[in-house]
């Protein structure tokens, strides 16, 4: 059984021979979006018609679905205990496609997935041209930001959807924004006000914040400092982790000097790719609880959730996969459904309809996290309920009880309407 | 499961029931003894029946059985209770006489929820892993047909003439309507996200379809297959996202449907005429699935987070008792007589 780091497996894969990377094709039948008119469509309870129960691709209208991923070489890091699956995000993308598809016999429409992984100094935008040239316009990305960027503004202007699978970072959905990105990943001030609202509940007001020395974790170390401004904490201590990245050896000696002379309540630490957060435990000076990027996680998906249906498309994945569905399957699965409720509700193939459904206020995804997840009009983020899990058991699912928001509750995680600084042009 | 197993536990939570429910009941008169029928709940996370005597409202027995006990009907004659066994992939009979699981049905994998046909035989059962919906022939122990469906099957009805098969799938959000002549789809109906339930008025007019995720109740015409209508619910001081409707019950006479409405705590009756909300009657957490007494004075309630039952007085709307039984109670089942 391989477990995955849940914090530090999001744009970062181990690295594959570009030789095997290639096209998954599901289904021969080429494209034929037919053009509807969405209005007439949108009667999203109409009936539709009725047929038998096999219907054959031939004779569906075909959904093409991209997915592109980057290669990002992996930093040397101390644990080799959690090795990220060679198709994660891939594998959550397959089994959309094939829930897709079971809803698609119904409705004589057909989904398949094409994939391209492109090496941590290859070229995205020409992984993206030769798949829109190829006629698909629903792109999953998992690629770092800056890629994201360059791919999200080559396509303006062109019928094409965007959904990030992959990057957190905050100026994505702020000064960063882009009209034809939607944003499955949650941002990083969604994970650390999900964190926030649960150490508030608990009334662990004094947090002792680690920061490792990568600038991934100084983005993390930031949206914790907003966050417990936000929710009524106070940060300490902060300390930089400059011990190196193998703390192995040496971690019983460092730590307790390390976190000496503060006076807090909960160690939190910002180590996104796994360098040194799993060490601090139980070896902090006075016995306190490690939570952020280690100990207690903020995350969407993780193999300890079985609430809300979730041990339903856990056993799915597990089945199909051998294996447990992580953070970033979950991400493509559902950028993928939405691409499928957007085809079903519209009961139309056409991009305009399908895109246009998914930005409209009817909108609706199941994803099995016990409410309806929908996007924020103003920058794209899809909201949802984060989980807060341990390594064995899922301890809460933010946000928590007594934070009131006048729109979603959804809304108190992450960066809100009046503060955000996207504009769509 | 082992009979001697079951008689081992059966001392220790006996005891703990009475206590749990002792003093309770002294104070309760209940407007009607005519009848005394039995009610069965299943505990999904303590694998075990709770039964309940419903002039007594107290549990009289709790019984060990498969895994994952969720969805339980009574056989036509009464003398079976079949109980999906989810984790253990199976449907048990359980002889209600000697409070024994007798034999098991080959149900395909995590059956969820079932229905019966009226005549008494087949069995229909959604296997949520497998998008598949098993028909199952009860006196023969075998499998007649599977039928495939959309992504998590789940909810189950059928129609009072036997005819029309509905099943509802939670990710593909349709209600598949099924000709149980061919065991086949021959038409399909989008609904509001992750539909859990489906129940036919007993004058086969109408189809109600709850959608949980979607926060609304469909009403269909069962015989055009086309909407009549969609239920919202409001309940003021309660979050929307908490109001997510799962199981539902229809009177006989199609007057009044009563709705569980989840995590909103609440139940709500519905006019079977105009479809308006009459009212919201609190009970106990995450409440989940319903059942009349045959006499429909009484609605029972399993709610899943507060490990308990609530007992509806149907004429005066009011929640008359809470019965304390296993952890995650699930189903509810009640005897005709």
């Amino acid at each position: 059984m391989i477990s995955i780091t849940n914090f530090a497996n999001n744009a970062i894969r181990m690295s594959v021979d570009p030789a095997e990377s290639g096209s998954i094709s599901l289904s021969k039948a080429r494209a034929r979006a037919l053009p509807a008119t969405f209005s007439a469509l949108l009667g999203f309870l109409a009936l539709i018609t009725p047929m038998a129960a096999e219907t054959t691709a031939a004779d569906s209208e075909e959904v093409p679905v991209a997915y592109i991923s980057q290669i990002v070489e992996r930093p040397p890091k101390l644990s080799n205990l959690d090795i990220p699956p060679e198709d994660e995000g891939l594998a959550g993308g397959l089994l959309s496609i094939k829930d897709n598809n079971t809803t698609g016999r119904f409705m004589k429409q057909a989904y398949r997935l094409e994939h391209r992984e492109v090496p941590a100094d290859g070229d995205v935008l020409a992984a993206f041209d030769a798949l829109h040239a190829e006629g698909l316009q629903h792109f999953v990305l998992n690629v770092p930001a800056d890629a994201l960027l360059q791919i999200a503004d080559h396509a303006k202007g062109k019928d094409v959807l965007l959904f990030n699978a992959g990057a957190r970072d905050d100026r994505l959905r702020g000064a960063d924004c882009r009209a034809n990105v939607l944003h499955i990943t949650p941002s990083r001030a969604m994970l650390a006000d999900a964190l926030a609202q649960f150490l508030a509940w608990k009334r662990w007001r004094n947090w002792f914040l680690v920061v490792g020395r990568r600038d991934s974790d100084a983005r993390f170390a930031e949206a914790i400092r907003r966050s417990a401004k936000r929710f009524g904490a106070k940060i300490v201590a902060e300390k930089a982790w400059d011990y190196g990245p193998d703390a192995r050896r040496t971690a019983q000696s460092e730590v307790p000097a390390f976190t000496q002379d503060a006076n807090y309540d909960v160690l939190v630490v910002a180590d996104e790719i796994g360098e040194f957060g799993e060490y601090l435990a139980y070896r902090t000076w006075d016995p306190r609880p490690i939570v952020g990027t280690q100990g207690l996680t903020p995350t969407t998906w993780h193999r300890t959730h079985e609430q809300w249906g979730a041990a339903q498309l856990q056993s799915r994945f597990l089945k199909t996969n051998g294996r447990y569905m992580t953070p970033l399957d979950y991400h493509v699965w559902a950028a993928i459904r939405a691409v499928g409720e957007g085809a079903t509700r519209t009961q139309s193939t056409a991009f305009g309809d399908i895109s246009g459904y998914i930005r409209s206020r009817e909108f609706e995804l199941a994803g099995f996290k016990g409410q309806k997840l929908t996007f924020r009009e103003w920058n794209g983020q899809l909201r949802q309920p984060i989980l807060l899990s341990a390594a064995r058991a899922l301890v809460s699912t933010s946000p928590q009880e007594g934070f009131l928001h006048e729109r979603s509750l959804l809304d108190t995680m992450g960066l809100d309407e009046p503060e955000s600084e996207c504009r769509f042009e | 499961m082992s009979p001697s197993f079951q008689e081992e536990e059966e001392g220790d939570m006996k005891t703990a029931i009475s206590i749990l429910t002792a003093g309770l009941v002294a104070s309760f008169g209940l407007a009607s003894s005519a009848s005394a029928y039995t009610v069965y709940i299943s505990n999904e996370k303590d694998n075990t029946i709770s039964i309940i005597d419903s002039t007594t409202l107290e549990v009289t027995d709790t019984i060990a059985v498969g895994q994952r006990p969720r969805g339980i009907l009574l056989t036509n004659d009464g003398k079976y209770l079949l109980i999906c066994a989810s984790d253990d992939d199976t449907v048990q009979v359980f002889d209600v006489e000697t409070k024994q699981v007798v034999r098991e049905l080959p149900s395909g994998p995590d059956p969820e929820l079932f229905v019966l046909h009226p005549s008494g035989n087949p069995l229909y059962i959604a296997n949520e892993d497998d998008n598949l919906v098993t028909v199952v022939d009860i006196v023969d122990n075998k499998v007649l047909a599977e039928i495939p469906v959309g992504v998590e099957p789940e909810g189950m009805g059928i129609s009072p003439d036997g005819k029309v098969l509905v099943n509802t799938s939670e990710t593909t959000n349709m209600a598949h309507f099924i000709d149980t002549e061919t065991n086949e789809i021959f038409d399909n109906l989008l609904v509001d996200s992750r539909p859990r339930f489906a129940e036919f008025n007993k004058d086969g007019e109408k189809l109600w379809v709850t959608s949980e995720i979607g926060g609304t109740v469909a009403v269909i015409d069962a015989k055009t297959r086309k909407m009549i209508t969609k239920i919202s619910f409001e309940i003021p001081g309660v979050q929307p996202e908490a109001i997510q409707p799962v199981g539902l019950r229809v009177t006989k006479d199609g007057s009044r449907a009563f709705v569980a409405l989840g995590p909103s705590n609440r139940v709500a009756v519905i006019n079977g005429e105009t479809h308006e909300v009459e009212k919201y009657l609190l009970v106990g957490q995450r409440v989940w699935q319903l059942a009349f007494t045959p006499d429909e004075k009484m609605l029972f309630t399993s709610n899943g987070v507060s490990n308990d039952i609530s007992v509806i007085d149907t004429e005066k709307l009011r929640v008359i008792k809470s019965i304390g039984v296993g952890r995650f109670p699930w189903g509810v089942a009640i005897s005709q007589e």
